[in-house]
């Protein structure tokens, strides 16, 4: 596998600093997401598709009364994702765009654990060879056998 | 909760110097008028009084010597004038940035408005008091008649006066200060030692004051604790004939105190007064009353209690649903019962965010001031429906739209003083702000009686700037719509404060984000009126279910015209062009099925739900009306602000989610489509 480092390492993963991550499942990759933004798990609600949003946010889902967005972000990754499935969840997650807090729910083809990993075992995102768009993952972490993304999730969204 | 002090102070001032400013406007208006003089002097002597408590040091400073110089003007040393209340503008101003930036706000200002106040005083000062100032005080300004000149002062403080802060005892030193003092305690009401609580002031006090001064002397040194005290003033010697007249409705809580007052009935108020004390009496009570039932809440948190409010709505709505689809009948009761209590609810929770329109008008005054000041057009201001309420997120949106009409209404609309004199009408201009209740809605209209809207002129501006074709044939109405065109601007010069065309369209967007609209009328000549139509609440509309393809929709009802059933009869006879013939008129429908990119064909007979914007009426074709809707609405999260054609979205009964269609922008896409030849139907 050709690695090769494009950018310099986030200040995070430069110091081994342990970071807890909920594991979420997208087709066949794996991503990170760091549990302060992760506010429930919620098993799938019947989505309204908004006509005219971007097709990355295509619906909207009501969240104990709430109206939030829907994500399809292995779409906005350019990752394929499989049909719906038992395993299927939403990830309810809080991001900041623009300085304003805003909740997302994101479609998750199955969703792991809550784990700690720790940065010293980041990698940076190689630009070759990935099949999803690069802009968007802040940097690799190990897991077990695996190396899993960590995206930047307000990036992602925004 | 605890609050910054320094905040405290700044949120007690905000309202001290809106009170001080409408008091100046109103001193403007009327010189003489001893109650406005009293008003600002009152909410000078606070700020200064609480900003040196809070650490305001340089707010205290400055309001000094303004504090002085409405003394003197309240003593009736010196006339109110035009030059005063227009410097104590500037000072009020001041003041407030002095609040808001104690530290960086500079000195030059400020001391340029204190040397002119000098200026002005200095010049005023030898200057004869004017008669209506005199005449303010009649009362006052008497001296007791008789041969020995002195007052008979009786005190009697509420017991919880000096856990308010007051002192007694330098308020008897200030009496001191007025002349000789014979002053005489009267400790009846004070109880054993055993019962006695220490910080009730239970002494009254009868006072023989042997001085030349004036019964309002006396009030002054009471000024701030009348409220909570009787006092009853009369002239030494003859205490029978010659109680001195209260000025009729000038103190009408000194006239309510002195007939009330239990313990010395041997006093009241003249006979021939006494049912102007009755109704002065009433008065007084009912303010209290409301002084006493009034919070202050923080808008945040009657926010969050609309947000409870509408989930409760909605879960309630799920709850009923639920309940009539199964058997039970004691759960139907239960569910009805909470139906009651959640609308309920919901009409006082939206009662609370009421406002009055009084509110926001109250701002404009000192706009209008400024204004035809500036642009030399003396200009009367007048309102009319300041109770009508309305949701309190409303009125603070409300206040940059109305601005930019009212400066548009002066600069634009009344014309020069001379110009009005040869056309015969008055010098002074009029602009009347007015709002009312239509239904649903509450219309606000801004109306002067100015040279009216030139059509010929926005005709050929917008000829000019390409946006109708040479001589094509347009609606008056329609060729007003073009004011509201970004940049458009048919004025001939830019004036530093309107003619630069920016303005109008966000005053358009403004309102139709809150689902308002706009609507222009102009005689010319004879002046031109800008009405805003707003519906009453932005939390909670009536809407009308609709679905289309798989998705549910809610229309408002407000823009609703009519339903009709698109027939097949309808369609042959609109062979494709999408319009249909409604008694005569001819109105485009929109096809939301294609619109919404909703797969497959409907099934026949599809509704039309007819909206009207304005003066535009679209037909929506749609395929099933479900029926109307109590929607809360829920606005959009900023990463869809890109669906335009949605203002929010609101959960239905069966908790799932419906998007509330933005009628107005539907309009809007529906032009854009016809120019770009339907990319939906290709798609």
């Amino acid at each position: 596998m050709d690695i090769q480092a494009t950018a310099p390492l986030p200040a995070a993963a430069r110091a081994d600093v342990t970071l807890q991550v909920l594991m979420i499942g997208l087709g066949s990759e794996i991503l990170a997401i760091r549990t302060e933004s992760v506010r429930e798990i919620i098993d799938p609600v019947p989505l309204t598709l908004v006509p005219g949003a971007r097709s990355f946010l295509p619906a909207l889902i009501n969240v104990r009364g709430n109206v939030i967005p829907l994500a399809d972000i292995a779409l906005r990754l350019g990752l394929p994702r499989g049909p719906e499935t038992p395993d299927t969840r939403f990830v309810v997650v809080e991001i900041e765009v623009d300085g304003d807090p805003i909740i997302v729910g994101l479609i998750a083809d199955k969703v792991f654990e809550v784990t700690e990993v720790q940065s010293a075992q980041s990698l940076p995102t190689p630009r070759i060879g990935a099949r999803w768009n690069p802009d968007f993952i802040q940097f690799m972490i190990r897991w077990g056998d695996e190396f899993v993304l960590m995206p930047d999730l307000e990036l992602l969204l925004s | 909760m605890d609050l910054d002090p320094a905040e405290v102070f700044r949120q007690e001032a905000a309202e001290l110097l809106e009170s001080l400013e409408s008091a100046l406007l109103d001193l403007g208006q009327k010189p003489g008028d001893g109650e406005l003089v009293d008003a600002a002097f009152r909410a000078l002597h606070t700020i200064k009084g609480s900003g040196a408590m809070f650490g305001f040091d340089r707010v205290a400073s400055f309001t000094h010597d303004f504090e002085t110089a409405f003394d003197l003007i309240r003593k009736g040393k010196i006339a109110a004038n035009h030059e005063i209340v227009t410097l104590s503008l500037e000072a009020k101003d001041h003041i407030r940035l002095l609040i808001e930036d104690p530290i960086s706000t500079s000195e030059a200002p400020g001391q340029r408005i204190v040397s002119n106040l000098q200026k002005l005083l200095a010049g005023d000062g030898a200057a004869t008091v004017s008669p209506a100032a005199m005449a303010a005080g009649p009362a006052e300004s008497a001296i007791p008649p008789g041969g020995q000149q002195g007052w008979r002062i009786r005190i009697a403080f509420a017991p919880e006066v000096m856990r308010n802060g007051a002192n007694p005892l330098a308020l008897l030193d200030d009496l001191r200060e007025l002349g000789q003092c014979t002053i005489t305690a009267n400790t009846d009401a004070v109880p054993e030692l055993s019962a006695l609580e220490p910080l009730d002031c239970l002494i009254s006090w009868s006072v023989e004051l042997a001085a030349d001064c004036t019964r309002a002397d006396i009030e002054d040194v009471f000024l701030f604790v009348r409220d909570e005290m009787d006092l009853v003033i009369e002239p030494l010697g003859d205490a029978e004939a010659a109680v001195v007249p209260e000025p009729p409705g000038l103190h009408p809580e000194v006239a309510q105190q002195q007939d009330s007052t239990p313990t010395r009935p041997a006093t009241s108020a003249p006979t021939h007064s006494a049912e102007r004390d009755a109704a002065d009496r009433n008065d007084a009570v009912r303010r209290t009353d409301a002084k006493g039932q009034t919070v202050r809440v923080q808008a945040e948190r009657l926010d969050e209690l609309m947000d409870r409010v509408g989930e409760l709505v909605i879960v309630q709505a799920r709850l009923s649903q639920i309940a009539h689809a199964g058997a039970d009948l004691a759960i139907k009761a239960i569910a009805e019962e909470i139906e009651r209590l959640a609308s309920g609810l919901r009409d006082s929770t939206m009662g609370v965010r009421m406002v009055p329109m009084g509110s926001l008008f109250g701002r404009f005054r000192r706009l209008i001031h400024d204004l035809s000041r500036d642009l030399g057009k003396p200009v009367e201001f007048v309102t009319v429906g300041e109770d009508t309420e309305l949701d309190k997120t409303m009125i603070e949106r409300l206040a940059d739209p109305l601005v930019h009409l009212i400066r548009n209404a002066i600069d634009h609309g009344i014309e020069s003083p001379e110009r009005r004199a040869t056309s015969g009408k008055a010098a002074t201009g009029r602009i009347e702000l007015s709002a009312r209740y239509v239904g649903a809605q509450v219309l606000v209209t801004v109306q002067d009686d100015g040279a009216g809207l030139d059509t010929a002129r926005i005709r050929a501006k917008a000829e000019e700037s390409g946006l109708l074709a040479l001589g094509a044939p347009m609606s008056d109405h329609d060729i007003h719509q073009f004011l509201f065109h970004p940049g458009f601007s048919t004025a001939k010069t830019v004036s530093a404060l309107s003619g630069r065309g920016v303005g109008m369209d966000v005053v358009k967007r403004t309102i139709e984000a809150m689902r308002g609209t706009i609507d222009v009328s102009t005689v010319a000549g004879k002046g031109s009126s800008m009405t805003l139509r707003l519906p009453l609440t932005l939390a909670i509309i009536d809407g009308l279910l609709v679905r289309v393809g798989r998705s549910r929709y809610i229309i408002p009802l407000s823009a609703i015209e009519e339903c009709i059933e698109l027939t097949p009869e309808i369609e042959a006879r609109a062979r494709g062009r999408n319009m249909l013939d409604v008694r005569g008129d001819l109105v485009p429908f929109l096809k939301l099925r294609q619109l919404f990119c909703e797969p497959g064909d409907p099934k026949p007979f599809q509704k039309i739900v007819i909206v009207t914007i304005g003066e535009t009426r679209v037909g929506l074709v749609l395929d099933q009306i479900i029926g109307s809707h109590q929607t809360v609405i829920k606005t959009l999260s900023k990463l869809q602000a890109d669906a335009a054609m949605f203002s929010g979205a609101t959960i239905i009964g069966d908790g799932s989610v419906a998007l509330i269609l933005d009628v107005a922008q539907l309009l809007t896409m529906s032009h854009t489509q016809r120019s770009a030849e339907r990319p939906a139907e290709a798609a």
